[in-house]
């Protein structure tokens, strides 16, 4: 029920959000939105060999696309690009603490992986299509 | 006899599907904007045909394909009877976005021309404004919109002024918002729009089914709506269209049933209603919208739009003792229909929908297909609570108790 869901940690990303603005000298840019609820998220990545040096978010929406876009930016920050590539939707959910959501509102919680993801295949497509590949095939969020 | 009140706690009964639970808790259907439940009559009345006429339309002579003809051709004089019309005079489509799409295609195609203007407003539904955006891409027509106030009133002096510009070559306007209930004066912009020789295309998919609309008396040219907002099935759309517009107009689709003969290299087409109705049609549906249609009439289209100004201004009256709330639209109920968009502080309204439906309710949550509309009004998304003939005031009660929860669970 609802009061699972807006936990303490939820409330605080949404109304607080770590990392969000813009990142000047990007190397990857992405944006994308759920047209179901307008939510719109877009990540900005500065990539440092082979490691995420710095991310940034911008976006709104709901609670807990909200949330979920802020803990990610924390999850992934300074971390190596072959462990961000692996990251599953189960691995996001486990983050948030949000494992029970419906149908509808599990698109918010994932919306800003799957931007992730994307900037992700942008970012590879140009250094190593191989593995830009490989994360298109496994990425089957959506 | 029409009953003279709207008895809602007992209409209920005549729903099954307020038998249902949901998280334990009775269903409070509060998203009949987008779609409304279904009564027994119109349900059994769907069962009946499949089991005791089922046959296909205009074509054979047996009994069976003769009794489904007439029970087809009975909801259509009853839908044209319901809005004062000739039978000959409406078109089912699938649905209003089908409505328009058709007039679109075989009327505004072929009679406007590059530079002309089409007129709509920002409060219209996607199903107004992306139809006439594809023509305006393809024959170099041009859109021109007519804003709302603070209120959500239209602009109507500016709507005027835009028609006696002599540009203006088609009007296409809604009666009544999807998001904000503002009721639109269309008698006097119809009036006007004839002065003018320019047709007006109303969008009643909120009006109709909620108040009695006289489509002969208020002279538009074009009527649309749904079956499925006002208690029929999905899947039934309805085209008014006067007669002489509609001789004139171009087929929409071509293929069995909208023609007279077929030779190798040309047809002849069917007289109307049928010339725009290719192709075995939706003919159950038809017939239980037709049963749809006589439970309204039942009730009465005047006590169905007083029950729900009653409900309207008794929510009105709760919402605004609510702190944080911001609610769009017309504060008077005479001027609105019974749908009432809002915000509550930073709570984002699929969030509040979520624990809406802890409770068992039911709202929208979202643009409402009506994005020029968000643009206009400067927010990305409002909460939808909208009314039918079975909601009650216990209802708004639980549903105004429920934003109250929502704002314990976000703090505010």
């Amino acid at each position: 029920m609802s009061d699972d869901i807006y936990r303490e940690i939820i409330l605080d990303h949404y109304r607080n959000p770590r990392n969000k603005g813009k990142l000047e000298n990007a190397d990857v840019t992405v944006h994308d939105s759920n047209p179901l609820c307008g939510d719109e998220i877009d990540i900005h990545l500065k990539v440092n060999d082979g490691v995420i040096s710095d991310v940034k978010f911008e976006g709104k929406g709901c609670a807990i696309s909200q949330a979920s876009a802020s803990m990610l930016t924390e999850l992934v920050m300074g971390k190596d690009l072959n462990v961000v590539k692996d990251l599953k939707k189960e691995d996001i959910l486990e983050n948030i603490g949000l494992t029970n959501l419906g149908p509808a509102r599990i698109k918010c919680a994932l919306l800003s992986l799957k931007v992730l993801k994307v900037g992700m295949i942008k970012y590879y497509s140009d250094n190593d299509p191989n593995s830009a590949e490989q994360i298109k095939n496994e990425s089957s969020l959506y | 006899m029409q009953r003279s009140i709207v008895n809602s706690y007992e209409l209920r009964n005549d729903f099954p599907i307020f038998k249902k639970k949901i998280n334990g808790k009775d269903l409070v259907y509060l998203d009949n904007a987008s779609t409304t439940q279904k009564p027994y009559s119109v349900i059994n009345s769907i069962t009946d045909f499949y089991s005791n006429y089922n046959s296909n339309i205009h074509r054979a002579v047996y009994q069976l394909a003769e009794e489904a003809t007439e029970l087809y051709e009975q909801s259509r004089k009853k839908i044209a009877n319901f809005i004062n019309v000739r039978p000959e005079e409406i078109i089912f489509t699938r649905n209003t976005t089908e409505s328009i799409n058709l007039i679109a295609h075989s009327w505004a195609r072929s009679n406007l021309k590059k530079d002309d203007v089409i007129t709509i407003t920002e409060i219209e539904h996607h199903s107004n404004i992306v139809p006439w955006q594809i023509l305006c891409q393809e024959i170099g027509t041009r859109l021109e919109y007519v804003g709302i106030d603070e209120s959500g009133f239209l602009d109507v002096e500016y709507l005027i002024e835009l028609i006696s510009s002599r540009k203006v070559k088609l009007v296409s306007i809604s009666h009544m918002s999807n998001v904000l209930g503002t009721i639109v004066p269309i008698e006097r912009i119809i009036k006007t729009a004839h002065q003018y020789d320019i047709p007006v295309i109303v969008d009643g998919a909120q009006s109709v089914p909620h108040m009695p609309v006289d489509a002969k008396n208020l002279d538009c040219d074009f009527l649309v709506f749904s079956a499925h907002k006002m208690l029929g099935p999905t899947g039934v759309g309805v085209l008014y269209a006067k007669k002489e517009l509609l001789e004139k107009m171009k087929p929409f689709m071509g293929g069995g049933d909208m023609i007279k003969e077929v030779f190798k290299f040309h047809t002849n087409y069917n007289e109307v209603p049928y010339k725009f109705e290719a192709g075995t049609p939706n003919i159950a549906d038809v017939v239980g919208f037709g049963a749809a249609i006589e439970y309204l009439e039942k009730i009465g289209m005047e006590n169905i739009r007083k029950h729900e100004i009653s409900l309207t201004e008794y929510a009105l009256e709760s919402m605004q003792s609510l702190k944080y709330i911001t609610i769009y639209g017309p504060t008077d109920s005479n001027f609105r229909g019974g749908v009432i968009s809002f915000n509550i502080a930073d709570i984002h309204p699929h969030d509040l929908a979520t624990i809406m439906n802890d409770h068992g309710i039911a709202i929208r949550s979202g643009h409402h297909c009506a994005q020029v509309l968000m643009q206009r009004l400067d927010v990305p998304a409002t909460s939808r609570a909208s009314f039918y003939i079975y909601n009650t005031k216990e209802e708004i009660d639980k549903f105004v108790n429920a934003i109250k929860e929502a704002g314990r669970i976000f703090k505010i």
